[in-house]
């Protein structure tokens, strides 16, 4: 790997924005002129540079087809998100990457496929959801399940519905607090489990939300008979370097830069239920 | 047309009962149905009946501080409506609202608890089967109450 490379920003334009909800907004980035790093797999991040402030990975959340700008869907909680979500049409971002280990979307190819989100944890799978609609015929029962706090916090709506209008996909979202005008599911995003109709032993589920929801969700889908070996989570963890070089996103035996995001969860099992590893 | 014995063998909740104890439960059920906004009960009335839900869905709603009803779950095919009814005072917690046409089987309480009372080992599977529902109604409380979407792990203190 060169390393120069990949610590190095390139620098991208803001090609538009679009606010998803309160505090989260989607940055369409103009691929910059190093174009190689910009071809991804689902599941992998870049590491957002706003300038002046400082660097955070965020999960690439797409891509639009006609010209290849690349979306990652931002929600301001500290100083540098906050940044990256007030960037403008026009304004520039460094970009390193694209990191980290894909969704297994060729183990799932066959298989019925879970796609288990909570909040913002929609971002980083959707474009598995995409991939699933788009090449349907490659997969078995496309189920996703997707829990948020509340109907204004559904990132991606529009989408989200449009998905739900296909019949050749489970779509079932639910919020933990109701507004008078939803008349969707209400409940933890874990009762959406037994709602669902899929063959748990030829099932790949992939799950993206808080650390305490995917726990949660395992033990769901583990009471439904789905394997282990046949979950997988993404993690994560405060970085640095993005390279594998720092140590600074450690989680007991891996380094969720490099190692993950995306882990098997039979390999951090023990891991998960132990608290500030 | 099923019959009731067969409806409640392949409830989700009574799934691989016992021949002998269907035939008691079937002695305390008869199919109802609620169309949209009517309710199958209110909060504070007498938890004389729990429903098996067929088809629909019911809106679990408590009174909110500012006074208008909140929705704190809703449940569909295959799930029970109704734990108070198993529990004295016999007294509903909450509100249960039809949100669209629904069908049910209900259950009457008083006549199930007298044979609960009766036949113990009808009263383990029973106790069996409605404990695990329990358990997942209070840990989606936990986890609903932990409020998980606004927090996550990144950016921690100490990680
Ligand atoms: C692989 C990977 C992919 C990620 N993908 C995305 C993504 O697609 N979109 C996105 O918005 N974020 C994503 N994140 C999280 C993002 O990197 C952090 O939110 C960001 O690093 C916070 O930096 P900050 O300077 O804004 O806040 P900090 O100053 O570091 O933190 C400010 C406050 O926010 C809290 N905080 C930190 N991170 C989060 C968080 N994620 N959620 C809620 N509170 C937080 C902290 O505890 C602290 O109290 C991802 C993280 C990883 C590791
Ligand atoms: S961020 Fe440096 S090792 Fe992962």
């Amino acid at each position: 790997m060169n390393i120069g490379h990949f610590m190095t920003p390139d620098v991208s334009r803001v090609a538009g924005t679009r606010r998803e909800t309160r505090d989260t907004w989607t940055l369409r980035l103009e691929p910059p002129r190093n174009a190689a790093a910009w071809s991804y797999r689902p599941g992998q991040f870049n590491m957002l540079y706003a300038f002046g402030i400082g660097e955070v990975p965020i999960s690439i959340s797409g891509q639009v087809a006609g010209d290849g700008t690349l979306l990652h869907t931002v929600r301001a909680v500290g100083r540098v998100s906050a940044a990256l979500t007030r960037l403008r049409k026009g304004e520039s971002v460094g970009v390193r990457g694209p990191f980290g280990t894909p969704w297994p979307m060729d183990l799932a190819v066959g298989r019925d496929v879970i796609v288990a989100a909570g909040g913002l944890g929609l971002a980083p799978v959707r474009p598995v959801v995409r991939t699933l609609l788009e090449q349907r015929g490659k997969f078995g029962r496309v189920v996703l399940l997707f829990g948020a706090r509340s109907p204004a916090e559904i990132v991606f709506r529009r989408e989200v519905e449009r998905w739900g209008r296909r019949r050749d996909a489970e779509v079932l979202v639910t919020v933990d607090h109701a507004s008078p005008d939803w008349a969707g599911h209400v409940g933890v995003v874990t009762t959406l489990v037994k709602k669902a109709a899929f063959d748990p032993g030829n099932t790949v589920a992939m799950l993206c939300g808080p650390e305490v929801m995917m726990r949660f969700m395992v033990a769901a889908l583990r009471s439904s008979a789905v394997p282990d070996d046949a979950m997988f989570l993404s993690m994560e963890r405060n970085m640095k370097c993005a390279i594998g070089q720092c140590g600074h996103c450690q989680f007991g035996a891996d380094f969720v830069c490099r190692d993950g995001p995306v882990l098997r969860y039979d390999r951090v099992r023990d891991r998960l239920s132990v608290r500030e590893l | 047309m099923e019959g009731l014995d067969e409806v409640i063998r392949e409830h989700p909740f009574f799934r691989d009962l016992d021949p002998r104890f269907v035939s008691l439960v079937v002695g305390c059920a008869r199919n109802v149905r609620f169309d949209a906004g009517q309710y199958l009960f209110r909060e504070g009335g007498p938890a004389d009946q729990f429903y098996l839900l067929r088809h629909g869905h019911v809106a679990l709603e408590m009174v909110s501080p500012t006074g208008g009803a909140l929705t704190f779950q809703t449940l569909g095919e295959g799930d029970i409506v109704g734990l108070s009814w198993f529990v004295s005072p016999y007294r509903w917690a909450y509100d249960a609202r039809a949100i669209e046409l629904t069908r049910a089987v209900s259950l009457d309480a008083v006549c199930l608890r007298s044979k609960l009372d009766e036949d113990h080992d009808l009263g383990y599977e029973v106790m069996q089967r409605f404990v695990p529902v329990l358990i997942e109604r209070l840990q989606g409380t936990r986890l609903q109450m932990l409020d998980v979407y606004g927090h996550s792990r990144a950016g921690a203190p100490g990680s």
